[in-house]
């Protein structure tokens, strides 16, 4: 096996190196999850509190106060979780992927492996997160006494889209992070946003029929009411032209994240 | 094993980094309304290279810097380099080349095989995990596999000697510990190159001795590659059978590893530091009657070094100007490399009389006859008037090494020693005294 260090060289054994990297990105994945709810009282009962109580008070607000519509006849609190969901993986997922190469400076500047690695691997934490999450839907599906529909078998379609779905902006920004710290103070600010402007509190089906095109633009709005659409069964309908735009728009941000963080994933150990 | 098969070969390597200098602060502008200036012209130039996607350079002043400069050499296989040079020779850059993390500017390395690198004792340990997790983990980050690390893992707590604590999050270990786990893992590794920085600086001598010879056998026995960078030289030498000598980015010397230890000793005085003491050296201490000018530690030649070997008389050179006629003396100390002093000397030791100095340059030589062990050292100079008031002093006027003396010579020492310096001394029968029963404690005669 012979090794050619160039400038500039892009790396022709790039996606064969992950691959060969694969049990170093398990057992960082696997420290990130050891070390997550580490010297905490609760643990793990933190991704179980955070996301019910944000549910609780998006049901109080927008389904008592404000009074919008829940999809069909689902519960509006089943309706709401169904979207945090993947929201919250989503969110988790990015705002850690984008700290990433940061957090880890020390292996950057001191060890070789395929950079991608490291962001990639802060999703399966979130991933975890998620899972625990679950826990809690199918707990209220029995409180409701509701029963899935078949499609639910297809969530784990709308998972992978919305694990693309923060990859994609994940890599670009925390690629962009090492050279230029601003993107640190950008994310959270994208993440609370995102929060209202997304269906997560209320059904997309609220927002008016000509502005659903651009509404879904937000790549998060197909895979929201994907995941309502599997969860809640035929008390949701699926807004196909709008969820292929949002298709269109996660393969964007993932193309242009991974382009950018190959582009710049030469210089990292040199900026960071 | 072809023992004469290229493994990595290094073709004009060159490698540039950028530096910012701030100007304003040099000049010592400090209005506010300069400040507020500067300030805004700056964040517009950082914006302004944000959009065009350059690096963020702190201060107004880009300069380039080449940390290498066309470096070339071939390594065969089962070779053991020792690369030295002062701090900032561009050791570490070219390891870091070597190692893939950062990308040469210029130039071109083939290397077969598998790499290793060792940059940093420990890289990714985290202290919240245990010392068995940890294993696992910098095991994976330095390129083992699992099933390679499992095979290996009683070996490696053996060798740390943790067996007790291997259950504790690292954070509780004490530094030794921390750094006896890292470096077993390390020591484990059977890469075919073998990449090391200055990792043995660390620890405790009795384990940096077991690290030295844990990297020996891996070399010796398996024909494995290793490139060892390392400021200490006896470490170097007994290592290694080839050396290279990085100046200032540059090769100055590419064989045997004896020429360049040989040069890099002897390197500093044509054109790096060679004792004199720059006149605008900020003093903390001085009257200006007088100035150090120069400090230097010459050898049985009269050559100024920078390095001498254990056992050698050392020889220190003072030079100083008076510039007011004072009646003074000089005092010259040893540091140890964390800046205790270990020896202090003064002109006037033994009653000798002060110096009467006239306007003009002086030198005086001090002859130490004690062994001084192998270590780092600096010199610290002094003038002082009789009544103790300090004409000049300057701290750190030269760093120094003592090195080990070769196998063979008597005064080699195949261990690491303890202290400073070996006294003038004189091993032998006691000399029979007709008294001797004084000498012994006296408590009897206490009671009498």
């Amino acid at each position: 096996m012979e090794t050619v260090l160039e400038p500039g060289r892009a790396e022709k054994n790039y996606w064969r190196d992950l691959w060969r990297y694969r049990e170093l990105f398990q057992v960082l994945a696997w420290r990130d999850v050891a070390v997550r709810y580490k010297q905490t009282v609760i643990g793990v009962v933190w991704a179980i509190i955070r996301p019910f109580l944000t549910m609780v008070v998006f049901t109080v607000i927008f389904g008592r106060v404000a009074k919008l519509p829940s999809e069909g006849s689902a519960p509006y609190a089943l309706m709401v979780f169904a979207g945090m969901l993947p929201w919250t993986f989503f969110s988790t997922a990015l705002s850690d992927a984008s700290n990433s190469l940061i957090s880890n400076a020390n292996l950057i500047s001191k060890v070789y492996f395929p950079r991608l690695i490291v962001p990639a691997a802060t999703i399966v934490v979130a991933f975890i997160d998620f899972l625990i999450s679950f826990g809690i839907l199918i707990a209220m599906m029995i409180w409701y006494r509701f029963l899935p529909a078949p499609q639910i078998l297809l969530l784990p379609v709308f998972i992978l889209i919305a694990f693309l779905a923060a990859l994609g902006p994940g890599l670009w920004i925390t690629a962009a992070n090492v050279k230029y710290r601003d993107f640190r103070y950008v994310i959270p600010f994208i993440v609370q946003i995102g929060l209202y402007v997304s269906p997560v509190g209320f059904s997309s089906s609220v927002v008016p029929e000509k502005w659903r095109l651009l509404y879904s633009l937000n790549p998060m709005v197909g895979v929201i009411d994907g995941f309502r659409w599997c969860i809640l069964g035929g008390q949701s309908q699926i807004y196909w032209p709008g969820f292929n735009i949002s298709l269109l728009g996660v393969a964007f941000f993932l193309w242009v994240g991974v382009h950018q963080f190959r582009k710049l994933e030469r210089t990292f150990a040199d900026l960071i | 094993m072809l023992s004469d098969e290229i493994v990595i070969s290094v073709e004009g390597l060159s490698k540039r980094y950028l530096v910012g200098h701030e100007s304003a602060r040099r000049e010592g502008y400090n209005s506010l309304r300069d400040t507020v200036v500067r300030h805004a012209r700056n964040a517009g130039r950082k914006t302004l290279d944000m959009a065009r996607g350059r690096q963020i350079i702190q201060g107004d002043q880009v300069e380039e810097f080449w940390a290498l400069k066309d470096v070339s050499f071939e390594v065969r296989r089962g070779e053991v380099v020792g690369i030295v040079g002062r701090n900032g020779a561009g050791k570490s850059t070219l390891l870091k080349i070597l190692s893939r993390i950062t990308e040469p500017t210029e130039g071109r390395v083939r290397i077969k095989g598998r790499v290793a690198s060792l940059l940093e004792v420990g890289t990714g340990f985290h202290p919240e995990l245990t010392g068995r997790e940890n294993i696992f983990l910098n095991g994976s980050i330095l390129g083992m596999t699992k099933a390679e690390i499992r095979s290996k893992f009683d070996e490696i707590v053996d060798f740390a000697e943790i067996e007790k604590f291997l259950d504790t999050p690292v954070k509780r270990y004490s530094s030794g510990m921390y750094v006896r786990l890292a470096f077993a893992v390390a020591a484990h590794l059977e890469p075919e190159i073998l990449i090391v920085d200055e990792v043995l600086a660390v620890g405790d001598t009795e384990f940096q001795r077991k690290c030295l010879g844990k990297m020996k056998d891996v070399s010796q026995h398996d024909g494995r590659t290793v490139l060892f960078v390392s400021h200490n030289i006896a470490a170097i030498k007994s290592l290694c059978r080839k050396g290279l000598y990085l100046e200032k980015g540059q090769v100055k010397s590419w064989g045997t590893v004896d020429d360049a230890v040989t040069q890099y000793v002897s390197g500093g005085i044509s054109n790096a530091f060679d004792g004199t003491i720059p006149k605008d050296l900020l003093r903390e201490y001085s009257t200006g009657e007088a100035e150090l000018r120069r400090v230097q530690i010459i050898d049985a030649g009269g050559n100024p070094v920078h390095a001498m070997v254990t056992g050698d008389p050392l020889e220190v050179l003072v030079q100083w100007e008076v510039i007011q006629p004072i009646e003074a003396m000089l005092e010259i100390g040893i540091m140890d490399s964390e800046g205790r002093q270990i020896t202090q000397s003064f002109s006037t030791d033994g009653g000798a009389p002060p110096i009467d100095m006239k306007p003009g340059c002086h030198e005086l030589a001090l002859r130490i006859d004690h062994t001084i062990f192998p270590g780092r050292y600096s010199l610290l100079a002094g003038i002082h008037k009789m009544d103790g008031a300090t004409v000049d002093f300057v701290e750190r006027a030269l760093d120094f090494e003592i090195l080990n003396a070769g196998r063979g010579d008597p005064n080699h020492y195949p261990w690491s020693v303890r202290g400073y310096l070996r006294p003038a001394q004189q091993w032998g029968p006691a000399i029979p005294r007709e008294q001797s029963k004084q000498r012994i404690p006296t408590t009897a005669t206490n009671e009498s």
